[in-house]
């Protein structure tokens, strides 16, 4: 503890730099899956390969991709853009699917409802879709943020300053408490940003607190209805 | 394009290729470290898994540990466990365990509830014990879903063996590391292609395997595709006569 209070500084700055990484990948992914789910859900074609596209991409592991990509986007390896770029790959491989499985959730007849009282392709996507889409994404984004919290730490084996510098400085000098510490501030970060999700997803979408027992409010049932 | 020679010239290298520290004792490290851990983790993780499934207790419990075991980072975990046992393999053995038992563990128990109760209820019915239910009824319908942990769990294994190389002088991520200290670029970069390539090969195996563990019976009746057949214009009798239906092409 005494470790903890000594270094409440280096604590926060590292925080800090967590979140100049986890934060802009956390929205660029969703922004990223909106157009790449949607083609995955709406033709056969485009859905088998950008599924196994994506598939493929989070099979890649971590740690040689941050070494990798700065020799095909030309970042240097230790710079944050490196590892935002390398986050949000992984976000969106995560996302993608969420996205074409939450748009196939709707319930066609409603689709053809909106297309009968006249809403065009674009406005019913926006309008329509993406509204009764939003709990699955909601539950897919939580998954993307706390992953990507996790996943942030790993860049500081390469050298990129995150909340993951307390392991590894803690390991090469031997204090356990900086280990520890860096640990629950990474849990508490993702149950922040979890947390902000979950009150940003309240705020959008008012509908799913009243109708909580409902089922396309839960992704659990929506999953069901989708595998079955 | 320096760098793409570079990295061709070290994976070619015959020198890369023997010895100690040559690419294929390395690469045995890492499968052989990955089959122990999935191993020690299968052997604790799918006896209480399938027992979750069966009798459907202890469901909370497991999914809430499971949800906060992939926040811990990876990272944080392992070098914890450094310091506590000191420099060697034993560290990443014991960590990598612990972080390979929820995903399977998961596989095990979603791999039975997934299971329409009706089915279990005409086991029973026919006069199974609970035994014969678990290993003729449950085991081979659930076994595509455990699988399915089984793919996770050693995606994440084989990724956090190569960061394991952080604490131990071991597997291929001794490439990346030292490639990284010594700003070799084709160590570091071959390094890493040998790492990708071993993580995509298991995956591919695993969604094959995945595919042909499914019971001839149960793939007849599944759609292959939420997409597939047609969007519009579905008979308006078909709602009620669906569920029917699809119980026959289930069997």
């Amino acid at each position: 503890m005494t470790w903890v209070w000594s270094n409440l500084d280096l604590i926060w700055d590292r925080t800090f730099d967590h979140l100049i990484l986890s934060v802009p990948s956390i929205i660029l992914s969703f922004i990223i899956a909106l157009p790449f789910g949607w083609l995955a859900h709406r033709y056969r074609a485009s859905r088998a390969v950008i599924l196994t596209t994506v598939g493929l991409l989070y099979a890649i592991p971590s740690l040689p991709l941050f070494i990798v990509l700065p020799f095909i986007v030309g970042t240097s390896i230790r710079s944050p853009l490196n590892l935002i770029i390398a986050l949000t790959l992984y976000g969106v491989a995560l996302m993608v699917r969420v996205v074409a499985d939450g748009l196939g959730s709707v319930d066609r007849d409603v689709q053809q409802s909106a297309t009968a009282v006249g809403f065009s392709g674009w406005t019913s996507f926006w309008q329509v879709e993406l509204p009764l889409a939003g709990p699955v994404l909601l539950a897919g984004l939580r998954v993307v943020a706390v992953s990507t919290v996790s996943l942030a730490t790993v860049g500081a084996v390469i050298g990129a300053p995150s909340l993951g510098s307390l392991f590894t400085d803690g390991f090469q000098r031997g204090i356990q408490a900086e280990i520890i510490a860096g640990t629950l501030a990474t849990v508490l970060l993702a149950l922040a940003l979890d947390a902000i999700l979950v009150l940003i997803g309240r705020v959008l979408m008012p509908w799913t607190r009243r109708s909580a027992v409902g089922g396309a409010s839960r992704p659990g049932a929506v999953a069901r209805e989708v595998s079955t | 394009m320096s760098f793409l020679t570079e990295t061709l010239a070290w994976l070619v290298d015959p020198a890369n290729w023997v010895g100690a520290g040559g690419i294929p004792t390395r690469l045995a490290q890492h499968l052989l470290f990955t089959l122990v851990t999935l191993l020690v983790a299968a052997l604790i993780a799918v006896p209480i898994g399938f027992l979750i499934g069966h009798t459907g207790r202890g469901r909370g419990l497991a999914v809430a540990l499971s949800g906060a075991f992939r926040a811990i980072p990876t990272l944080g975990l392992l070098t914890l466990v450094g310091l506590w046992v000191g420099i060697g393999l034993n560290a990443p053995y014991v960590a990598l365990t612990v972080l390979a038992i929820p995903p399977i563990l998961a596989g095990a128990y979603t791999g039975f509830e997934a299971i329409d109760r009706k089915i279990i209820d005409a086991a029973r019915a026919v006069g199974m014990s609970e035994a014969q239910i678990v290993q003729k009824v449950e085991l081979p319908l659930g076994l595509p879903l455990l699988i399915g942990g089984f793919r996770s769990a050693t995606l994440q294994v084989v990724a956090t063996a190569t960061l394991a190389a952080y604490i131990a002088d071991f597997g291929l991520g001794r490439y990346l590391f030292e490639g990284l200290r010594i700003r070799d670029y084709g160590e570091m970069l071959g390094g890493s292609i040998l790492v990708i390539l071993l993580a995509i090969v298991s995956e591919g195996v695993f969604a094959l395997v995945q595919k042909l563990v499914v019971p001839r019976g149960v793939t007849a009746g599944l759609p292959t595709d939420i997409r597939d057949g047609s969007s519009r214009s579905r008979p308006v009798m078909e709602p009620t006569i669906k569920e029917g239906n699809s119980h026959v092409h289930s069997k």
